[in-house]
């Protein structure tokens, strides 16, 4: 192997044994961690801090460790009452913090009504060192009815054997979330096992090109070194014919992604990339067999299985980074089924049962409690609340709605309990409507025409153009010499660095926004994003938080803010109401209250010591404290008063918060020369506000989300490419049919479905390192194009001259793309 | 160099052998997981 394979080869194998290695480190660094913070106060089970006052503990080998919280304490106590109390002795990491009740979910059992198999697997999660591995493995064998437990630590999956009538799913995912590992059911046919299927087959294809490579290598330099006469036309054929044997794997099973692509794109009728590798390889093996078998002509066995290894190499790794995105997209949207709480008999008795929200009926009564999703279209039978359609609509704002209003299904209940008449079945409630419109969208994508491949249409006429015109030219001066120079031109242009070019910085970059928080699931992500003219945000959820949050505080008593912000948060405590989740994240602790007691669109009031005080709606709290409100709230504002019994205390100003980071982001897209558009399904002028807030020129609100499609068409129609950052349900069409789009990673599962790539984190920073990303991604690759061509343009020549010797077409090539792969790994060093 | 005639044949052999190997460890799985068996073996206490 020249010292230029070698170079690229190490370079690529270093990428992934870096990574590995980083992980080790990483590990033992932090067991080191975990073994040094025994003897602190954190917490035993899972190394966060103990809060002064907890009072949580467990009893681990006869000693009381303390413990964060009751769910950490629970779990670590059915760890030793198991018998595994040897897991805090052996363990190298903290296990993740625990949340309390999970293993209580009812929603659990919803999972034994589907009919799963008795043998299958689970995605587990929270998976952190070697003691994990053991306690899962042996806890499970312990079920009465499992057969056989073994956990995929590279997958996160665990393959479960049981007996299905003695032991249910519902029994297995219970024992994991008991002792603190959040679990699902597998789903194969809906998660690629395709995927998979195809990742294995490559990594066999890779070993065996691999191998054939450096095999047929020792045959060819002997060959390459050899001085002029000193290795026998015997000696030589040896080497010749023991390199085909070896090649032939690496062709016929090896090759065989490049010669099904080029197929398909021939029949499609439009030639990419695969085209001219496929040519290049057909051309050298072919043409050294027939060099091989008449004694004239040179042959190209090594070139031939070092393309393939390197090219597989590069496709190996592009499909590994994606796969990883994807499989934290799954984990990402795992949730328990959706569920419905049916009334049985006389509503009056609220007897409920627990059911699929997939299973309810025209005409069942169901109970929808304070904070959870509406799961079907319905008319409210009975009582009144505010309901949250931030998700579905855009809308900011909480909604009254009152008996006898219909609610679509996926709207949040966000006051307190009701009683729905359902209307609709899930296969024809709004929900399902929005889906089957993304789903249409997605499939009217305007076809991508991705830069590479309209390279390589033009590469392959063109070479083809070169070859047939060096091939007549050379039958009038050598007539001998001409099929052996034409398959010379064939190779040597062989596309080496320039198919490399684009999968290798596809890979690194991949990676790297893995790393900064971006799920590029879909290939074509960056180079779109790139080219976008246009980039067109959500508003509800997406530039804002989609929640309210505490603007100010302006104490009108006796009272500090301060003191004024910690007396709500204490009235609130266990609301769910997105106006209380505001006010509690606002104070930094609370007293306790006693007596709280709601009125649905009022208020609340409550008592703190012996003091009674109100909190709510002007109107309401003027109840006890007397006179008027003065000063009215900025507009855009929600606002909220807080008053005891001599007199007001506080107004507080809420209202839908700008992400921090959104003004930024939104002016880097505009440095960059795109235009930005706010698109939203609220009213007009809460959309023009906050465009006004961000230097955002066009604002359009009060949308549906096919008119937000429309709109998103009839820019593409214009010739602008569009890139769409969005959260919601109402997002998911218009994600789906913009050329690409970002889902929020706190948004809607939808909306990430049909997304090409989806934001991790509560942040819009990750969507600018993506932009910077595709920026530097799209350089990179332009580089190594352009130094693929100026490497053809002088190789191609020399081998049409037929001045070029084999070793040095082979060098040559090596080298290339050691050139082009080193420079790809550029971008996985930040910065 | 005589000896090459047969040394080569019979490294062609040996690769051909290498690849047999491999196939059949991955089809017995001995890929799906290459990081799990490195923590299991420490606990194999029994």
């Amino acid at each position: 192997m020249s010292a230029a394979t070698s170079a690229a080869m190490s370079a690529a194998m270093s990428a992934s044994t870096s990574a590995a290695m980083g992980g080790a480190l990483g590990q033992a660094e932090a067991g080191a961690a975990a073994r040094a913070a025994g003897a602190h106060a954190g917490c035993f089970h899972c190394g966060l801090p103990v809060p002064a006052d907890s009072r949580w503990e467990a009893r681990i080998d006869g000693a009381h460790q303390p413990m964060c919280c009751p769910g950490c304490a629970a779990a670590a106590q059915a760890i030793v009452d198991g018998g595994f109390g040897d897991y805090y002795a052996n363990r190298t990491e903290f296990a993740p913090q625990v949340v309390a009740g999970m293993a209580d979910a009812p929603e659990l059992l919803l999972y034994d009504a589907m009919g799963l198999d008795g043998e299958g697997s689970f995605t587990v999660e929270g998976i952190r060192c070697a003691a994990c591995v053991w306690l899962i493995e042996r806890q499970l064998t312990g079920i009465p009815g499992v057969r056989e437990a073994n956990l995929n630590v590279a997958s996160g999956r665990l393959f479960v054997r049981r007996d299905a009538a003695v032991c249910p799913p519902s029994t297995i995912l219970r024992t994991l979330r008991a002792i603190g590992y959040t679990a699902y059911p597998y789903d194969a046919g809906r998660h690629g096992a395709q995927l998979a299927r195809e990742r294995k087959t490559l990594f066999r294809q890779l070993f065996v090109a691999g191998l054939s490579m450096m095999q047929v290598m020792m045959y060819a330099i002997p060959v390459y070194l050899a001085d002029d006469g000193t290795m026998d036309a015997g000696m030589q054929a040896l080497m010749g014919w023991a390199s085909l044997c070896l090649t032939l794997p690496a062709v016929l099973y090896s090759a065989q992604p490049f010669f099904g692509g080029a197929w398909r794109d021939l029949r499609r009728g439009m030639p990419g990339m695969d085209v001219p590798v496929a040519l290049g390889i057909g051309a050298a093996f072919c043409g050294s067999c027939v060099a091989l078998v008449t004694g004239v002509g040179e042959v190209w066995f090594d070139s031939v299985t070092m393309f393939v290894f390197l090219l597989l190499g590069s496709r190996y790794l592009e499909l590994g980074a994606r796969r990883k995105a994807a499989s934290a997209l799954e984990r990402l949207q795992q949730g328990l089924p959706a569920s419905a709480l049916r009334l049985r008999g006389d509503p009056l008795a609220r007897d409920t049962e627990l059911v699929a929200a997939a299973s309810l009926q025209h005409d069942d009564l169901v109970l929808v409690r304070a904070g959870e999703a509406v799961p079907a279209d319905g008319i409210i039978e009975e009582g009144e609340t505010d309901v949250d359609l931030a998700l579905l609509t855009g809308e900011s704002r909480t909604q009254r709605r009152v008996a006898g209003d219909a609610l679509p299904g996926g709207a949040v209940n966000a006051a307190q309990a009701i009683v729905l008449r359902v209307t609709s079945i899930a296969s024809d409630s709004t929900l399902a409507m929005l889906v089957r419109l993304a789903e249409r969208a997605g499939q009217g994508k305007p076809a991508l025409a991705l830069w590479a491949d309209r390279v390589a249409a033009w590469f392959v006429a063109a070479l083809l153009v070169l070859t047939v015109v060096v091939y007549v030219a050379w039958q009038t001066v050598d007539p001998a010499r001409a099929w052996q120079v034409a398959i010379a031109v064939l190779v040597v242009s062989c596309p080496c660095a320039l198919s490399l070019a684009t999968p290798t910085a596809l890979a690194a970059a991949t990676d790297r926004l893995l790393r900064r928080g971006v799920l590029a699931v879909q290939p074509h992500t960056l180079e779109t994003f790139d080219r976008a003219t246009h980039v067109v945000f959500d508003k509800t959820g997406t530039l804002t938080f989609g929640r309210p949050v505490l603007r100010q505080t302006v104490p009108v008593g006796g009272l500090d803010a301060d003191t004024c912000v910690r007396i709500a948060a204490a009235l609130e405590a266990d609301n769910p109401h997105p106006l209380a989740l505001a006010l509690r994240a606002a104070a930094a602790d609370a007293p306790a209250a006693d007596g709280i007691h709601f009125t649905v669109g009022q208020g609340v009031q409550g008592w703190i010591g012996n003091r009674h005080y109100r909190l709510g709606s002007a109107a309401f709290v003027a109840g006890i404290a007397g006179g008027v409100a003065r000063a009215a709230a900025p507009p855009g504002t929600t606002s909220v008063w807080l008053g005891a019994a001599d007199g007001w205390l506080a107004r507080f100003d809420l209202a839908d918060g700008l992400r921090p980071d959104a003004a930024t982001v939104v002016r880097r897209f505009r440095a960059a020369g795109k235009t930005v558009i706010l698109l939203s399904g609220d009213e007009q002028h809460a959309a023009q506000a906050v465009a006004a807030q961000l230097g955002i020129t066009t604002a359009i609100g009060g949308k549906r989300p096919d008119e937000k499609l429309a709109y998103v068409r009839r820019l593409q129609k214009d010739g602008a490419t569009v890139a769409m950052v969005g959260d919601g349900i109402n997002d998911a069409a218009v994600l789906g049919g913009a050329d690409v789009s970002f889902a929020m990673g706190h948004g809607a599962g939808l909306a990430q479905l049909h997304a090409d790539a989806v934001l991790l984190g509560d942040s819009l920073q990750p969507l600018a390192d993506a932009a910077e990303t595709a920026r530097r991604t799209l350089s990179i690759i332009r580089q190594n194009l352009i130094w693929a061509s100026v490497y053809n343009t002088v190789a191609i020549p020399a081998a049409a001259v037929g001045l070029l010797d084999p070793w040095m077409a082979s060098i040559g090539m090596a080298g290339s793309s050691a050139i082009v792969v080193l420079n790809a790994l550029r971008l996985r060093k930040e910065g | 160099m005589e000896a090459l005639y047969l040394l080569v044949p019979l490294s062609v052999l040996l690769v051909a052998l290498a690849l047999w190997i491999f196939f059949g460890a991955a089809d017995s799985g001995q890929f799906d997981d290459l990081e799990g068996p490195a923590l299991r073996i420490l606990h194999d206490e029994d």
